[in-house]
């Protein structure tokens, strides 16, 4: 293990390390801009210069090795000054368009410059033109004048995606990114990540474009709900100024980094997939259907009919019931409504929606199971049958009259292979009750309907496709009257005059590690608990 | 608030009130009749006489302001209208009292790129005190109208929109006149609702 100096401090480092990294487990950050631990090094910005005892000249800390018995200094006059000249230089061109470029409050030339600025140009040259504003994919507009051509979006598509469309053209004061003639646009899934790698803002994000300015964000730590991957993300919410981004209190959500689950990356599909969340179809208020006419209900008497409902068909035979729970649905949730329902003998209790289509798959993060935890409500041992479609079997029951009751949490099953007969089927049946997060064709025809809470607005744990256990955080309130899952599920508890169910996830979490085996017990939970980082299920590790 | 009120005895005189009336009254006295005598030395062309105290009828009189009071905002435009604000929101973001509302658009230009689609200033909860003048890296927001005698009827009343602050016009530039002529109001003596805005 090579063990070195670096500012008058000691550290040990695997064989491999750069300086820079050697650097970073000390705490000491040494500037950079084309440097990413993800990416190959391209030793192309010459920030990261620090001074090596025994070495004639400043090094790249980033393309430098560790060595045995290194003394390395990285911040003297002379490493310093080389800073602020290589700024100098990466700002010859630079526009400085910081008012109206949505990078501004988290550019590394910003950040970098507060420190390490000349603050005095000397140049009296023009600056060079090039093309700004320049849409180059569905997600991503470039701005060649701010590049500072790092190359970190070309290694991202060349290394990363493998789809090879940028590159940089052209010669000197002229270098431009631009796509391959040939290309149109980007074609890849993950083309968002080049807006969080750009350390300028020359790649910004064509969603977030101007809807707010980022020291407006707050931000929640929280996991991604658009496959079984549960790639680790932060939402930026902004409640402070309520009329940015067009009301919606999500602008943006950026990639976590977790080493052992997404990296630094997330997909396309999941980054501009939280848009329901603010959407204009949020069911807002409890609802009954009255003879097909739509009458809006407080919480307390949407209880007392969900209450009436339920205990009017268990009067009939707890069998007649049918459960229909979903994947997106958290742990916490799955284990209190399985709770509630078996305790009203209710059996038949499933999850497993099919699409009409096979999800998208790669080898990259993105999975074809579109939920984030179907793994969760496996291990909780739901569903009606191993590998089958538990809508399907929840309609041949109902075909056959074994059930009138169904209650259906947030699945819309005329997106299900299932749709044409769902349709024939639902409006047979006595009751049905739909627990949703937005309007669709299934809770439109149902006679109850209670409106849920989204991911951004509770808190709980999801358990991805290798069986982790990752928590996430609440960002916002919920919207309008919605309530999150476990309290709709501890009110029904409630009307229904069954022992009552927690509300607060971590509490109901705890009873779930206690008696679910596949879950962990004791310090692991609390561990999970605070921290937040990833465990993993017992089942799941193989 | 606790007012720290004085500790100190009142004395025999003051206590028995009549000589403290006419104490007050004499000050008044005073004041009356050494202006007199300034008004009238120098009217009388004593020039070395300093001048008298002055009242101001307003508002039928306007009493001159000074070019660098802060009045109602005003956006600056480009040649061609547009405003010269490219919405960063830095006075949004400055503003103590919350009082301005920015929402941007994109621009044709793409040199330009940012515009503000929406950009309200709530005169009801602003302070004036001129940060977003300060903070504002296009000068394009300025509170140089000279407009100052504001009033609405409604809270809504009092939100000025992009199209009126576009609209407004800088306070061309007075000298302070000296008290001895009778002060030109000129075009500082607007004084409209803001709902009406001044004409371009």
């Amino acid at each position: 293990m090579p063990t070195l100096k670096i500012d008058g401090k000691e550290v040990w480092v695997e064989p491999g390390t750069n300086v820079l990294e050697a650097a970073k487990k000390l705490g000491i950050e040494i500037p950079h801009y084309c440097y990413h631990p993800a990416l190959k090094v391209a030793g192309s910005c010459r920030m990261c210069l620090v001074e090596i005892e025994g070495m004639p000249k400043l090094q790249i800390s980033c393309h430098t090795k560790a060595a045995d018995g290194m003394v390395v200094w990285t911040n003297t006059e002379k490493v310093r000054k080389a800073r602020q000249a290589v700024l100098e230089f990466l700002l010859v061109d630079h526009p400085l368009d910081c008012p109206v470029c949505d990078q501004a409050g988290e550019c590394y030339l910003q950040i970098y410059y507060m420190e390490h600025g000349l603050y005095k140009s000397r140049l009296r040259e023009n600056k060079i033109k090039k093309e700004k504003a320049k849409p180059i994919g569905k997600h991503i507009i470039l701005d060649q004048e701010r590049c500072i051509l790092c190359s970190r979006c070309v290694r991202f598509t060349r290394e990363v995606t493998k789809t090879f469309e940028l590159g940089i053209f052209n010669r000197g004061n002229r270098s431009v990114v631009d796509l391959y003639p040939g290309i149109s646009e980007l074609q890849n899934r993950y083309q968002g990540n080049l807006a969080d790698i750009c350390p300028v803002g020359a790649l910004t994000d064509r969603n977030f474009r101007f809807q707010t300015r980022v020291w407006y964000l707050q931000q929640a730590k929280s996991i991604c709900p658009g496959c079984s991957r549960g790639c680790n993300i932060e939402v930026d919410y902004n409640i402070s100024r309520e009329y940015k981004a067009g009301g919606r209190r999500i602008p943006r959500i950026r990639p976590r980094h977790n080493p052992k689950v997404n990296g630094y990356w997330m997909c396309d599909d999941g980054r501009y997939g939280y848009k329901y969340v603010d959407a204009l179809d949020r069911i807002l208020l409890p609802r009954r259907l009255d003879e097909g006419e739509p009458v809006e209900l407080s919480w307390p008497a949407a209880y007392t009919m969900a209450a009436d409902l339920l205990s009017e068909a268990t009067k009939e035979g707890a069998d007649k019931v049918g459960v229909l729970l979903s994947a997106k649905m958290t742990n916490e949730e799955l284990f209190a409504a399985r709770k509630l329902f078996s305790s009203l003998g209710v059996s038949r209790i499933g999850f497993r929606v099919e699409p009409k289509e096979p999800g998208y798959e790669d080898d990259l993060l993105i999975k074809a199971d579109k939920n984030p935890n179907t793994k969760g409500a496996e291990l909780l041992e739901l569903g009606l049958g191993a590998g089958k479609s538990d809508v399907s079997a929840l309609l041949d029951a109902a075909e056959a009259g074994e059930v009138d009751t169904v209650v259906i949490f947030n699945e819309d099953l005329s997106k299900s292979s299932e749709a044409e007969r769902a349709e024939a089927v639902l409006p047979k049946l006595g009751r049905v009750i739909y627990v949703g997060t937005n309007w669709n064709a299934t809770a439109a025809k149902a006679d109850l309907v209670l409106p849920m809470a989204t991911f951004v607005e509770q808190e709980g744990t999801f358990t991805n496709f290798e069986g982790r256990v990752q928590r996430f955080w609440k960002a916002v309130e919920p919207l309008g009257e919605s309530r999150t899952g476990l309290s709709i599920l501890a009110g029904l508890a409630t009307a229904l005059g069954l022992e009552p169910v927690s509300e607060n996830a971590e509490e109901v979490f705890a009873e779930l590690a206690e008696q679910v085996p596949a879950f962990f017990r004791g310090s692991a939970t609390r561990n999970l608990v605070s921290t937040g980082n990833w465990l993993r299920a017992r089942l799941g590790r193989r | 608030m606790r007012i720290p009120q004085s500790e100190k005895e009142l004395t025999f005189w003051e206590r028995i009130y009549f000589p403290e009336v006419f104490r007050g009254l004499a000050i008044t006295a005073k004041h009356f009749v050494v202006n007199m005598i300034r008004h009238t030395l120098r009217l009388l062309g004593f020039k070395n006489v300093p001048k008298g105290a002055v009242t101001y009828q307003y508002p039928e009189e306007i009493r001159p302001i000074s070019t660098r009071l802060r009045t109602m905002h005003r956006l600056a435009r480009r040649a061609d209208g547009s405003p010269r604000c490219v919405a960063c929101m830095m006075c949004e973001t400055v503003c103590p009292a919350s009082c301005i509302y920015i929402v941007a658009g994109e621009h044709p230009d793409p040199n330009i790129e940012k515009v503000p689609i929406r950009f309200d200033i709530d005169l009801g909860k602003c302070i004036f005190c001129g940060y977003c003048v300060e903070a504002c890296p296009e000068d394009a927001i300025r509170m140089d109208t000279g407009i100052y005698n504001f009033a609405a009827y409604t809270r809504e009343g009092m939100v000025l929109t992009l199209e009126e602050l576009l609209a407004h016009e800088p306070a061309p530039y007075v000298s302070v006149p000296t008290q001895d002529k009778a002060p030109d109001p000129g075009p500082l003596a607007k004084s409209q609702p803001v709902s009406a805005p001044a004409s371009a």
